[in-house]
Parts: structure tokens; C-alpha cells; sequence
């Protein structure tokens, strides 16, 4: 075993990304499937994620960072598939990431966490980021998640995104107030 | 498989809340609820490998084209390491700020002062085998903002991190010594612990500043460690 470390350090405080993180958008990154791009060619089923990220009047945040980390496919973190992506919330406080359906993925002790993909949203007006994860709707391994299972009842479906169309799943982030999204201290 | 090692919980002090009164932009965008803890799982726990192929370092900032920015240049270097110490090798940093004028080089921003055709004030780094990294820039201006009467933010530069867990990845701001607008920042402020908001503050380095050249800074940062001591064989 390692010897207690001599000293400790406490993690860096967060600081808000502010409204001026666009210098680091590369409006590319929120598809994960782009052509030249660490996941080209991959296989599995595509899907596109999207949401609206509305403030405590439902207004709309126009100028967040969101990111996402997913596994492949083939439920894996350290497989062949690169699962992150970032993109820019637009005028109408609208995200938008390509990318292909996780598989499940293993959770602690012998459980299975169902099919999910964790988001983060950085912003002015946020000192640190919210964590939050989504779900797709009608998954049965939805039922026995873990974490899904931590969230009370009535809460639930803001974590769950909802099919829109073919392939298409939406999942609108409410910051504050009225249906508040769930977030997670992670 | 062994259950993955989580990350320590943070002691609140030493991080900021979301609610932030002196901070106005935190009113609407704060959450009421109370945050769901939840147990750290695969998810948490590991992190995008950025293969530099892909995300190509640039860690000169003084530049466009080897055309030099106005302004001050300046080195600014440090180590990244968990809480107790160890190296986060091959993390990528990325990095952006103003002009030395306090300007952005984006639209939104509307403060009237020049933009710099030879800055575009962003950065992308990765550590070494030390944890250490290291980029040239050029020392960013204040700028205003409308967050209260006469308020503007003391000159900073933006960090993101990305470790080995994703329940590492942070966004921060390094500061300079003696700015007199610190004591004023309510960004800079609302973290209660004083150690933890002096972190956030670089130093003044001679070793790391340059003769006939630039000025240096010292930036360390640290992101969270395990909450269990990991095995001496997991580097
Ligand atoms: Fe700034």
C-alpha cells in the first residue's frame, strides 16, 4: 500500500466558464461521428441527442458549454469508441450532439447500469458545472438502474430523454424552478 | 471486476456554491433542489484519452502567423496533480482570455477597447510525464462587466482540465498577484475558504521568467484524488 501522503491539497476551486468559452468551441466536436475524427467509421446504432436548457423564468441559455461522455456500443469506456463531444448552445438555447447509442455499462457490486450518457453544462452564472445524466425512454433496463433508482419518482423523467423522430431523442434541461432538471453531485 | 476507486468529496468551502448572491447571473441559473449524490461508477470514474492527433496542442498564444500580439508576454507554467500530489500525466489544459487590452477575440463581446489581429487568445496543452505544462501568452487586460455599478473583473485567464475520471474535469480562472480588483471580484470571492481562493492566485516566478524575454507565472492545479489510496501498481 502506498504510505499516507504528507500532504494534501485540496482540488483547485471551480470558476465559472463565463460567456467568452466560445474561444474553445469547435463546433465540430458535437459530432462524434465526424468524418476525420476519432470515431470515423465506427459502427452502432446512430442517434442524435438534443435539448433546450432554459434559466429559472424558462428563458433560454444562449451561451452554454455542454459535454457529453458516453460509452461505445459495446458498453465500454476504454474501447474503440471516443464518447466525448461538446457543443454550443445556440440563440435558442438549443444543443445538439451526434453520436452512436451507448450499450449498458457495468455498475457497482455485479449491477448493470442501463443505457445512458453523462452531461455537463458549464455557463455563465454557473461557478461549477451541473451534472446530470440522460436515459432513453422505454429502455427496460431503465427499471433496475441504479442511479435512476436514487432519483425519486416523480423526478425521474427529467433524466430521460424521449424519441423525436427516427433515431432522434430530446432532452430539455431546465436549470431552475418548474421541472427542475435533476442534477447530480458527482 | 473490482469496483472502480471513486474521488474524494470536496469539502465545500473550498469550492464556490451555486448560489451566489454578489453574482447576479447565479439567480435564475442556480438549482433549488438539492443535487442527487450519487456512487461513482465506470462513468465517473474514467475520462476521454485526447490523442493528440486529434486535438493538436498549440502553446504559444503570443503569436498569429509569427506575427507578435501587443502587449506584455508573459510564460505561464505549473504541475497538475490530484489532491495528494500525483502527476496527471497526459491531461489536456485548455486555455483561453483576453487581449491585453481586456478584450475578447469574440463577438459578443462588446467592451470598447482595440481588438488585437495578432491575438486570438486560446490555447490547448498537455502535461508531461511531471504533470508539468507550460505556454507563452501575452498578460491579459481587465475588463468591465454589468454586474454591479462600476464593476470590472480582475485580469485572469481561463483553465479547463480534463483528468483521468470525468468527475475531474474543471473550469477555472488563474489570477495575478497584486491585482487590486480582487478584493472586489465577486467571482473570485464567493468561495469560502481564503487558502482555497489564494490558490487560485499565480505567483511570481524568476525562474520560470525569461532574460530579455518574457515575465513568468506559476499556476499549479489540482484536481480531486481518490477517496481510497489506490495500489502502488496503478500508476
Ligand atoms: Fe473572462
Amino acid at each position: 500500500m502506498t504510505p499516507t501522503p504528507a500532504t494534501f491539497t485540496p482540488a483547485t476551486a471551480s470558476q465559472t466558464a463565463g460567456p467568452y468559452w466560445h474561444m474553445i468551441d469547435f463546433p465540430e466536436w458535437a459530432d462524434l461521428l465526424r468524418a476525420g475524427g476519432p470515431n470515423a467509421g465506427a459502427q452502432g446504432e446512430r442517434i442524435t441527442l438534443t435539448g433546450r436548457i432554459t434559466d429559472g423564468d424558462g428563458a433560454p441559455c444562449v451561451d452554454a458549454l455542454v459535454e457529453i461522455w458516453q460509452a461505445g456500443p459495446d458498453g465500454r469506456y476504454d474501447g474503440g469508441f471516443h464518447g466525448f463531444g461538446r457543443c454550443a448552445t445556440d440563440q435558442d438555447g438549443v444543443f445538439r450532439f451526434a453520436t452512436l447509442k451507448p450499450g449498458p455499462v457495468p455498475g457497482l457490486g455485479n449491477a448493470t447500469q442501463a443505457p445512458h450518457i453523462l452531461l455537463t453544462i458549464f455557463a455563465r452564472g454557473l461557478m461549477k458545472h451541473v451534472t446530470t445524466r440522460a436515459y432513453f425512454a422505454g429502455e427496460a433496463l431503465n427499471a433496475a438502474d441504479p442511479v435512476l433508482n436514487l432519483v425519486e419518482e416523480g423526478r425521474r423523467g427529467t433524466l430521460v430523454a424521449q424519441p423525436a423522430g427516427a433515431g432522434a431523442w430530446r432532452l430539455d434541461i431546465r436549470l431552475q424552478g418548474e421541472g427542475e432538471t435533476v442534477f447530480l453531485e458527482i | 471486476m473490482p469496483d472502480p476507486i471513486p474521488f474524494r468529496r470536496p469539502d465545500p468551502a473550498t469550492q464556490p456554491p451555486y448560489d451566489a448572491p454578489a453574482y447576479g447571473s447565479t439567480h435564475k441559473r442556480h438549482p433549488k433542489q438539492k443535487l442527487v449524490t450519487v456512487p461513482h461508477t465506470l462513468t465517473e470514474t474514467s475520462a476521454p484519452r485526447f490523442d493528440p492527433a486529434f486535438y493538436p496542442p498549440q502553446v504559444d498564444m503570443s503569436q498569429v502567423n509569427g506575427r507578435a500580439a501587443m502587449g506584455e508576454r508573459i510564460i505561464v507554467a505549473g504541475r497538475v496533480t490530484d489532491e495528494d500530489g500525483r502527476p496527471l500525466r497526459g491531461a489536456m489544459v485548455e486555455v483561453w482570455q483576453a487581449n491585453s487590452s481586456g478584450r475578447y477575440h469574440h463577438p459578443r463581446d462588446q467592451h470598447d477597447a482595440p481588438l488585437d489581429p495578432n491575438f486570438e487568445g486560446r490555447a490547448r496543452l498537455f502535461t508531461d510525464a511531471e504533470g508539468r505544462y507550460s505556454f507563452v501568452s501575452i498578460k491579459p487586460g481587465a475588463y468591465p462587466w454589468r454586474n454591479h455599478a462600476n464593476a470590472w473583473r480582475p485580469i485572469h485567464i481561463h483553465f479547463g482540465l480534463h483528468g483521468a475520471g470525468f468527475a475531474q474535469r474543471m473550469i477555472t480562472q488563474m489570477y495575478f498577484p497584486g491585482d487590486p480588483l480582487l478584493p472586489l471580484d465577486p467571482v473570485f470571492n464567493c468561495t469560502a475558504d481564503e487558502a482555497a481562493r489564494n490558490r487560485l492566485v499565480s505567483t511570481f516566478d524568476l525562474d520560470i521568467t525569461k532574460p530579455e524575454w518574457a515575465l513568468g507565472y506559476r499556476f499549479d492545479i489540482v484536481l480531486r484524488g481518490p477517496a481510497a489510496t489506490p495500489f502502488e501498481s496503478a500508476p
